[in-house]
């Protein structure tokens, strides 16, 4: 088979051999139910159990405040819709970002619908929200602040703590979709004030179709499926037992080893983005250099366009993505490139790389080949390369004359 | 996602490049997902296509129409290119997912536009042919 480097682990990661293991017998052997009275179901109620004092205390929680959720999509619903509902009384103003996943912006665009009144924060170029602007958008009608701890496309950390004083003392909640920071940066919800949190399994080589939504004891939680007592009785339906199982896993080994990671990921990271830049000419890197996660390499090649990058970089066996406008089903580009201020063409020829532990240089300097020779035959094709060149040949040309 | 065909001609484009002093050459655009597709037309004094090129900024699918347009045309009248139509590109290619049918719209159009130019360069009138529109946006699929 041919030799396959996967480099979009914001999408998704491989569950590790070793989760899986810690999940094989929840699946065969302690199926029971966890809300059954009999001893067997007790294995698979302590699993659980153990799995929220795991994830509470990753984040700095009680396991009281951990709910078990079907992914990320399904806790940023949740938060948002909940905390919408249960503090209308208060006010209809919701506040969050430009650059949120699509889980959150949609959402918000839904309660837009139901009345509610939504401010959209503008990020700098490198991807950070202007805390002025969040200060100043705060009204007494105000009720929600949304703003995500790490962008799933350009890598950048929000200052997350900044965000939480400013929401504490304004007296409104704080809700962050941790789903690409949790496991991979520290995160705690005491000392950044977070009231809400949204985390999934998979993007931490755990299972998907798991994650969590953190509520603070304090928070006022309304039901998100009705039924069974589950979730003490917010989410109801039999839990994902192996999957939980997985997630608690994923979290821990991450958890253990995250200092170690951080280190080498940042470390190659910044290898990959300084060959791309030195090596190839035009390009513009996206996100915030440091205040960045450290797997996260994002660059626009301008004159280019995304889709086909991404089709001759699968034939050379490298998975990447890209916020190209032809990709995105939808074609409109990337609402985060848009944010960061690239111009449409600009944004049309953006990839996205995402490292996992595993990793090596020797990948990378693959991939970094791989791309030289895919943008160097693309741009050969560009009308718009074709432009350029021939715009500089005669800017350049008194030049020339005069030696 | 992609048919065999949408793949070969995006892999190994067909006829792309420049031609120099070319008889008609028409740029278009997609406002769309902001793509945008050069077509180079070289006819001879009969009115026919002895070359076309091109050159695209786009999708997958916007280099592989491209390119099929190309083949599709060479060879034929000025008269016959016009019948190449975006659905004849797309049928050439064994189809194209639904969101990408607009591509092959540019497809169609480049070569109109190129024709247009050539007819404006030469004082003719090619019978049929419209003006081309700065995106083609403005036109509906067939
Ligand atoms: C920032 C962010 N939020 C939410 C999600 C959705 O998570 P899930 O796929 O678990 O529903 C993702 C993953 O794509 C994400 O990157
Ligand atoms: S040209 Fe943009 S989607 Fe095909």
């Amino acid at each position: 088979m041919k030799r396959l480097i996967y480099l979009d682990n914001a999408a998704t990661t491989r569950l590790d051999p070793e989760v899986f293991l810690k999940m094989q017998p929840y699946f065969t052997e302690f199926y029971g139910n966890p809300s059954s009275i009999y001893q067997f179901a007790q294995k698979s109620a302590g699993v659980v159990e153990e799995a929220r004092v795991e994830l509470a205390s990753a984040i700095g929680a009680k396991p009281q405040e951990i709910y078990f959720t079907g992914g990320g999509s399904e806790a940023d619903n949740w938060a948002i819709k909940a905390a919408a509902e249960a503090y209308q009384e208060k006010g209809k103003h919701l506040i969050t970002s430009k650059i949120e996943h699509h889980a959150v912006l949609h959402t918000f665009e839904y309660l837009q619908r139901q009345g509610y009144d939504v401010t959209y924060l503008d990020v700098n170029e490198d991807g950070i929200v202007d805390l002025e602007q969040l200060r100043a958008s705060v009204r007494p009608d105000t009720i929600l602040i949304s703003i995500m701890a790490a962008n799933n496309e350009i890598g950048t950390i929000q200052p997350v703590a900044k965000i939480g004083e400013i929401a504490r003392e304004a007296g409104v909640l704080f809700h962050t979709d941790a789903v690409q920071a949790f496991g991979h940066i520290p995160l705690d919800v005491e000392e950044m004030k977070i009231d809400l949190l949204s985390a999934s399994a998979h993007k931490i080589h755990g299972p998907k179709g798991v994650g969590f939504l953190y509520a603070r004891k304090s928070v006022k939680l309304s039901s998100l499926i009705h039924g069974g007592a589950q979730e003490r009785g917010k989410r109801a339906g039999t839990h994902n037992v192996p999957g939980i199982a997985g997630f608690a896993a994923a979290s821990k080994r991450a958890r253990e080893k995250m200092i170690e990671t951080m280190e080498k990921e940042t470390r190659l990271r910044d290898y990959l983005i300084s060959r791309v830049e030195e090596e190839i000419p035009f390009t513009v890197v996206n996100g915030h250099r440091t205040s960045r996660l450290p797997n996260n390499a994002h660059f626009c090649f301008r004159f280019i366009e995304g889709e086909s990058m991404l089709i001759l970089l699968d034939e050379a066996g490298i998975c990447a993505s890209s916020g190209s406008a032809c990709t995105s089903g939808s074609l409109d580009p990337s609402h985060v490139l848009l944010a960061i201020g690239r111009p449409h063409e600009i944004a049309h020829g953006s990839l996205r790389l995402t490292l996992s532990e595993q990793t090596t240089k020797e990948e990378l300097d693959f991939v970094v080949e791989e791309l030289k020779k895919t943008i160097e035959r693309l741009r050969n094709m560009s009308p718009l390369y074709e432009d350029f060149l021939k715009k500089e040949a005669k800017e350049d040309a008194p030049c020339i004359a005069k030696k | 996602m992609y048919s065999k065909k949408v793949m070969d001609h995006f892999k190994n484009p067909r006829n792309m490049g420049e031609i120099e002093d070319a008889k008609g050459v028409g740029t278009v655009g997609n406002a769309k997902c902001g793509d945008i597709m050069r077509m180079y037309l070289d006819i001879d004094e009969n009115g026919v296509i002895k070359e076309a090129k091109f050159k695209t900024f786009g999708c997958g699918a916007a280099i592989a129409t491209s390119s099929m347009a190309t083949e599709l045309v060479t060879g034929k009248t000025v008269q016959d290119a016009l019948k190449v139509t975006n659905r004849a590109v797309m049928e050439a290619l064994d189809g194209l997912p639904a969101v990408k049918v607009h591509c092959s719209l540019l497809a169609e159009e480049a070569i109109h536009a190129a024709l247009w130019d050539y007819a404006k360069k030469n004082g003719i009138v090619i019978e049929g042919l419209k003006e081309p529109v700065e995106d083609i946006e403005e036109i509906e699929a067939v």
